[in-house]
């Protein structure tokens, strides 16, 4: 429509009887005017063109895409491992406590480790969930286990999360972490006496982050406290804890994070423990039974160094925990008499690790770990205690390991690891080679 | 009188609370990456207080958790990120952690760059022997200016959705901005035509939207698989292969490891390029394209 005015207008001014020297300027100038609107024309048309093309582009891209959101993020974690023990794995003893949970060394020779299927995913824009299952063997028979199964909010806001389910506790710095994510093979010798390696309970979890410009969370957990080290209790609510973190950041390459933590079980009913040179305990043998209250208070530190803030193919890391328990209440021999062995008991034990991990080249890492562990229990019968593996023996439980990891990709990792154990009387030097392998999606992990 | 004088301490106190209240007003943002941390200050201008949680100098593929990030994102009214997969390894921990619902994904606050434009290389087989791969596609969409441009659009009119207020001076800059990026894309688009068709050897695959801008050759990787460090063996057929048909430029991001591009320069006489991956501290976009452009067609070839 444009065009046809202009080109009429310039065989207007080309009809025209005017001076034909200014006539041809004129119409050079008309013409050139014409020439530049045409262009500009083209050029818009072109542009929404475009992006009327770009947007189509977009939204089957969308629709391409959209279905597989909906699947949660599946990965399975597979862990296999050569042991080679110095001594009888199965006469595995921490002198000043009674061991629970998992707190076996494995078997010599190849085994396959905990075999994880982890599926989590938005639920809606106000939940996450998440599920963990374990395989492992335990004395020969599959065992399958449910390690996590929780949700936590997402739309609560405020900074305030709540988590409910089963669920790794905040207690300490490791014990909220996968063991396929920590750095050695085993867990710290004050995570085996006091855990089981592992404290895993079901009940809630409240959080809250503080507005501020540095790093401060306070929260608290009620749960049942069915499980080791709580175990049979009778109230609604068997455990609770509360935990602080506070940390920040030193520049662009060093950060930091320090935590407390306290947990606490009052009225434990029956918890059942390995005794002195059992494994877990079984039915006919003596197995020791604690009922009464515990408390535990934790203390964790953790730096990290990255040159210009940038971990992948140089960092270091820090790590250190202290773990103190007070307990108080009665030892009971199970199985035992007539008549019952039986011990009031005053329980007092305390542990820490200092951990140090250097990444010296984009697939390589190495590590130090040096645990040590004392106890000072006391009761009314000192033979019970002693038979409930209680008695510290005149030992203090130690060990140092080193270990050097190959991490191909960020999915694959093969680890060699060397313990000198002093957790009892007699040394053992224990050696391990470890594949540790995640396929399918790759969860986030945590600081 | 003294009645009085606390009076007028309180007023005074008042005052200044209200001043410090509309100091804080600014929305804040959270940048994951310095290219929309610079985007989004050009757009918001001092309506806007942006934080970048990385540098040029950090792989935005590993980020750690840090603390002090949870303490960000707890703050943050606004969030831009590139997505895409490239922050998988640590957004979602930092946003389950923050409890800041403003943020979380399919809220207004939650901007992900990537999903306003059209993604290249989207792998038809998703295989990890295939290295790291993203699954959505390559991520790094911040070297095309014309994708940039889109973002823009798209996240211009997020910023008035987030803060209605002061929608007039968002609009005011987001018209400013495209006038000046259109200039300046015309700009760069005739300085790079001296670069047109020259062969290029990369690191790691990161600069797909910089070669198909200014239509760069890429003749060969460094890595062998996305996110695996170069071998020797791997190494010596390049070199090999590099000797038989020479490059023009080898292209280093400025967090990667640039031993194995330096030894096959030296072996083979072809410049290497270290490339700022993102603009620096207080460097605005342009500043940052004019400097990568430079340094493209400088590069003595």
């Amino acid at each position: 429509m444009r065009k046809a005015l202009l080109m009429a207008a310039i065989t207007a001014a080309a009809t025209c009887n005017l001076t034909p020297a200014i006539a041809e300027t004129k119409v050079a100038e008309t013409e050139l005017e014409a020439i530049e609107l045409q262009l500009e024309t083209l050029k818009k048309e072109h542009e929404t063109r475009i992006q009327v093309l770009e947007a189509r582009l977009l939204k089957t891209k969308e629709d391409s895409t959209g279905q597989s959101n909906f699947n949660p993020a599946i990965s399975l974690i597979l862990d296999g491992r050569y042991a080679s023990f110095d001594n009888n794995p199965e006469e595995y003893e921490l002198p000043g406590f009674a061991l629970g949970g998992e707190a076996g060394l494995g078997e010599n020779g190849f085994s396959v480790g905990h075999t994880e299927l982890i599926m989590s995913t938005n639920v809606d824009d106000k939940f996450f969930g998440q599920m963990t299952v374990a395989i492992a063997e335990h004395e020969g028979s599959t065992e399958v286990e449910l390690e996590e199964a929780f949700i936590q909010t997402l739309g609560l806001g405020h900074g305030l999360t709540i988590k409910a389910g089963r669920f790794f506790s905040e207690i300490g710095y490791l014990n909220n972490q996968h063991a396929h994510s920590w750095n050695f093979i085993d867990a710290p010798l004050i995570y085996r006496g006091l855990f089981g390696n592992q404290l895993i309970d079901d009940g809630v979890q409240l959080t809250y982050v503080v507005p501020i410009d540095l790093f401060l969370q306070i929260g608290t957990e009620a749960s049942s406290g069915s499980r080791f080290p709580a175990g049979g209790t009778t109230n609604d609510v068997g455990a609770w804890t509360v935990f602080a973190d506070i940390g920040g950041d030193l520049g662009i390459e060093h950060s930091w994070q320090f935590g407390l933590s306290h947990w606490q079980a009052n009225n434990i009913e029956g918890r059942e423990s390995g005794g002195h040179a059992h494994g877990a305990g079984g039915g006919g043998e003596e197995t020791p039974s604690f009922s009464g209250d515990s408390k535990i208070n934790a203390l964790d530190l953790v730096y990290k160094w990255a040159p210009n803030g940038n971990p992948k193919n140089k960092h270091f890391k820090l790590q250190f925990e202290y773990f103190s328990r007070e307990e108080n209440g009665a030892i009971t021999m199970l199985n035992s008499g007539p008549p019952v062995e039986t011990s009031s008991y005053d329980g007092d034990q305390n542990g820490w690790y200092l951990q140090a991990i250097y990444r010296f080249k984009s697939q390589w890492q190495t590590g130090l770990r040096v645990d040590r562990l004392s106890s000072n229990n006391t009761g009314s019968d000192s033979d019970v205690l002693a038979e409930a593996g209680l008695d510290d023996e005149g030992h203090t439980p130690e060990r140092i390991s080193v270990m050097v990891e190959w991490l191909p990709s960020e999915f694959s990792r093969i680890r060699l690891q060397y313990n000198r154990d002093d957790s009892y009387e007699e040394p053992d030097n224990q050696l391990f080679l470890q594949y540790t392998m995640s396929l399918g999606s790759h969860g986030a992990h945590p600081f | 009188m003294f009645n009085q004088k606390i009076k007028k301490y309180s007023v005074g106190v008042l005052l200044g609370l209200l001043c410090a209240n509309v100091a804080q007003a600014k929305i804040q943002v959270f940048a994951c990456e310095p290219e929309w941390a610079a985007l989004t200050l050009a757009l918001g201008g001092d309506a806007v207080k942006v934080y970048s949680a990385t540098t040029a100098q950090q792989d935005p593929h590993h980020i750690q958790a840090r603390p002090s990030l949870i303490a960000k994102v707890r703050r943050a009214d606004l969030l831009v990120c590139t997505g895409a997969e490239l922050e998988t390894g640590w957004l979602p921990l930092l946003l389950r952690k923050s409890g800041n619902s403003k943020v979380q994904p399919g809220q207004e606050g939650h901007f992900l760059a990537a999903d306003q434009v059209s993604l290249l290389e989207k792998p038809a087989v998703l295989d990890r022997s295939l290295g790291d791969i993203h699954a959505s596609g390559n991520p790094h969409i911040h070297f095309d200016p014309h994708r940039i441009l889109q973002i823009a659009r798209a996240l211009g009119n997020r910023l008035i959705t987030v803060d209605p207020a002061n929608r007039q001076l968002y609009q005011k800059n987001l018209k400013d901005f495209t006038e000046q990026w259109q200039q300046a894309i015309a700009r760069w688009e005739l300085s790079a035509q001296s670069l047109r068709g020259k062969a290029i050897v990369v690191s790691h695959n990161n600069w797909v939207y910089l070669e198909q801008w200014i239509g760069l050759k890429r003749m060969a990787v460094l890595e062998p698989k996305p996110g695996i460090p170069p071998s020797s063996t791997h190494l010596s057929k390049l070199l090999s292969q590099l000797q038989k048909n020479p490059a023009d430029i080898i292209l280093v991001a400025s967090y990667q490891n640039d031993k194995s591009a330096r030894w096959l320069s030296q072996k083979t006489g072809v410049p290497v390029a270290k490339l700022a991956f993102s603009p620096g501290e207080n460097q605005t976009l342009f500043q940052w394209f004019d400097q990568i452009m430079s340094q493209l067609v400088n590069n003595p070839s």
